[in-house]
């Protein structure tokens, strides 16, 4: 008969994110099914004893649990195998049947897209959804940032490097004054929307920097009461800092199911645009004092991890 | 349909470029000639004959044209000649400037396009002007005119024919509740005009008349007639679903018994002609009982009436 199974190494083997494949084919492939039977006894968290009928069954959240980290490779897989104005255009879809809670996607995508992956995402909602982007975030998004949101992804930024310094000037005035006087309700502000949505990244910087000086605070730190406005700014301003920001959330141990997801959709999306992810590498390693590749490393596991780490290395 | 006019048989562009030049030698111009060549050649050809003439002479054809002409004729020929795009990104940023600004040519280059030829437009803006078309409507429009045009140059329509009827009801009813109270100016109102497709919208105004008998249109007509937002917002609602009848109204105050207005006769021709020109002089006649052509020579004359007769596909050539 063969050895015992080795609990800890087993338990261990389907714990965390992703899931270790190989050493489950060595370690429970060609087990007995004696052995079998007294891992699931021993594991309390994962099997429940039904003493009336002398079986073990599983617990619910296991299969789930199970279910889910097995799904990370393929899922990372599929995403990576598509076109990209289709995967964005699913990310978006996807946001608007969550709800509220998911705008931050939609605002992620338009804002740290270029003009035009942004447009071709655009193109890709035509062809998937029979719809356009705009018409469906406009018809199911309703309260203050409907049209922040509107206006973010129909834009199609100029992209050169021509910049009207006093217009970036005045305009950092008006955002300074809308974020200081209405609070939450500065999302909703006609000028605030008119310049996030219609401006070039490049105006906005220099309106940053001019803000900067006139405040004398950081625009990017936090400087509205609405969330969905400091997103917006920090994606189309600094997004290096938003994803190393968002990424790192997706790493802790005790995220929940949906922020966990965050993983693949930053590595997979950004992983073919290698200035963008040195930016987030080197930015990560300053916020956390070690590097993405470490991190992944310590929590991930099995196929998934591999995969996440031949993304990121497509940039070193 | 259109209503431009091109031989099956089109000399060479450099035979065209060669042409041209010969037309700008010594004294004066030679218009005629000039017409009969542009006027007869399809946007493709006309982009062909600005690039051999550039590489051929080193100067651009829109540059001489500018020198050597003047006037209505030289705006005719000078907006015909452009790339459908970058005329109307010119259209686009001349409705932004001041002495120039009209909130009306926005809103016909937004919603008179297609989906693509909308961003055609707004590429070549990007190359034109170093601006987006939106962060200029943006900034150069106000309160709700702001709240209509920059949604609307932003748009990008599905441009299928699936129509969702329950949605067109629904919004059919919507917008029959805001007009009934004049809010003209409503979120939603303008969220449906300025993000469904064309076929969903047609299908809602439609849905419209079925369910509360008249024509949007007609519903529009009780407000206040000062009321230049509202007037705004019935020949976007006009341009939407029947652009030719827009064009008519256009033609026709262009060129009422008061003068002529030949910025907007000009326009209306040199954007129409290869697109639907010529359905839009049918309805002229069957409105004015006088063929568009006839209306026009009436009230034109010289080089400018030429060029604009033959985009009509009027003249002999």
């Amino acid at each position: 008969m063969a050895l015992p199974l080795e609990f800890e190494g087993l338990t261990e083997a389907i714990s965390g994110m992703g899931v270790d494949e190989k050493a489950l084919i060595t370690k429970l492939g060609s087990s007995h099914k004696e052995h079998r039977k007294l891992f699931r006894k021993a594991s309390k968290s994962f099997f429940v004893e039904d003493e009336e009928r002398a079986f073990e069954k599983c617990h619910d959240h296991f299969v789930k649990h199970l279910k889910l980290e097995f799904s990370r490779f393929n899922n990372a897989v599929v995403m990576w195998a598509m076109h990209p104005w289709e995967r964005d255009a699913r990310l978006v879809k996807k946001a608007l049947k969550k709800g509220e809670e998911s705008c931050n996607l939609i605002v992620e995508v338009s804002c740290t897209r270029s003009a035009e992956d942004l447009l071709g995402a655009r193109k890709a909602y035509h062809s998937l959804f029979d719809q356009s982007m705009e018409e469906d975030i406009a018809s199911h998004v309703h309260g203050p940032h409907r049209n922040l949101l509107v206006g973010l992804v129909s834009a199609y930024r100029y992209e050169g490097n021509k910049v009207k310094e006093d217009s970036a000037k005045s305009e950092a005035k008006i955002l300074a004054e809308a974020v200081a006087s209405s609070g939450e309700e500065a999302v909703e502000k006609d000028e605030v929307v008119r310049i996030l949505s219609t401006r070039s990244k490049l105006h906005l910087q220099h309106l940053h920097k001019h803000f900067n000086e006139i405040k004398g605070s950081d625009l990017l730190g936090g400087v509205s009461e609405s969330p969905l406005l400091n997103e917006a700014l920090l994606c189309l301003l600094k997004p290096s800092l938003y994803f190393s920001k968002i990424l790192d959330a997706s790493l802790n141990k005790e995220a929940d199911k949906t922020t966990k997801k965050w993983l693949t959709r930053v590595l997979v999306t950004r992983a073919d645009h290698s200035d963008e992810m040195k930016e987030i590498k080197e930015e990560y390693h300053q916020l956390y004092g070690e590097t993405l590749a470490q991190r992944i490393e310590e929590n991930i596991k099995g196929n998934y991890k591999d995969f996440l780490i031949t993304l990121l290395s497509k940039s070193d | 349909m259109a209503t431009l006019k091109v031989s099956s048989s089109v000399p060479s562009p450099s035979d065209d470029a060669e042409q041209l030049r010969t037309a700008f030698e010594g004294w004066g111009t030679n218009e005629d000639l000039i017409i009969s060549i542009l006027g007869h050649r399809s946007a493709e050809q006309r982009k062909l004959i600005r690039q051999t003439y550039h590489e051929t002479y080193g100067e651009d054809l829109l540059k001489t044209l500018d020198k050597e002409l003047s006037n209505d004729f030289e705006r005719a020929i000078l907006l015909w000649t452009l790339e459908p795009g970058e005329r109307d990104a010119l259209l686009a940023n001349e409705a932004t400037k001041r002495w120039t600004s009209s909130n009306q040519v926005l809103m016909e280059v937004a919603c008179t396009r297609t989906s693509s030829q909308l961003l055609h437009a707004r590429q070549a803006y990007h190359a034109r002007y170093k601006k987006s078309m939106e962060e200029d409507v943006a900034h150069h429009t106000t309160g709700d005119f702001r709240k209509l045009l920059v949604p609307l140059v932003s748009s990008y329509r599905y441009e299928g024919d699936e129509v969702n009827m329950t949605l067109a009801k629904q919004e059919a009813k919507l917008i029959h509740e805001k007009i009934k109270d004049k809010h003209y100016n409503d979120e939603d109102v303008i969220r449906i005009l300025s993000t469904r497709s064309k076929a969903q919208i047609n299908a809602t105004f439609n849905r419209y008349q079925d369910d509360h008998g008249e024509e949007i249109l007609k519903s529009l007509e009780e407000g206040d007639d000062d009321d230049k937002f509202l007037a705004l917002l019935r020949s976007t609602i006009q341009c939407l679903t029947r652009p030719e009848l827009y064009f008519v109204e256009v033609l026709r105050s262009a060129i009422n018994k008061t003068g002529t207005d030949e910025g907007a006769l000009t326009r209306v021709v040199t954007t129409r002609a290869e697109i639907d020109l010529k359905i839009i002089g049918a309805e002229y006649q069957r409105r004015n009982s006088i063929p568009l052509e006839k209306a026009i020579t009436k009230d034109t004359r010289g080089d400018y009436e030429k060029m604009l007769v033959a985009l009509l596909g009027e003249d002999d050539a």
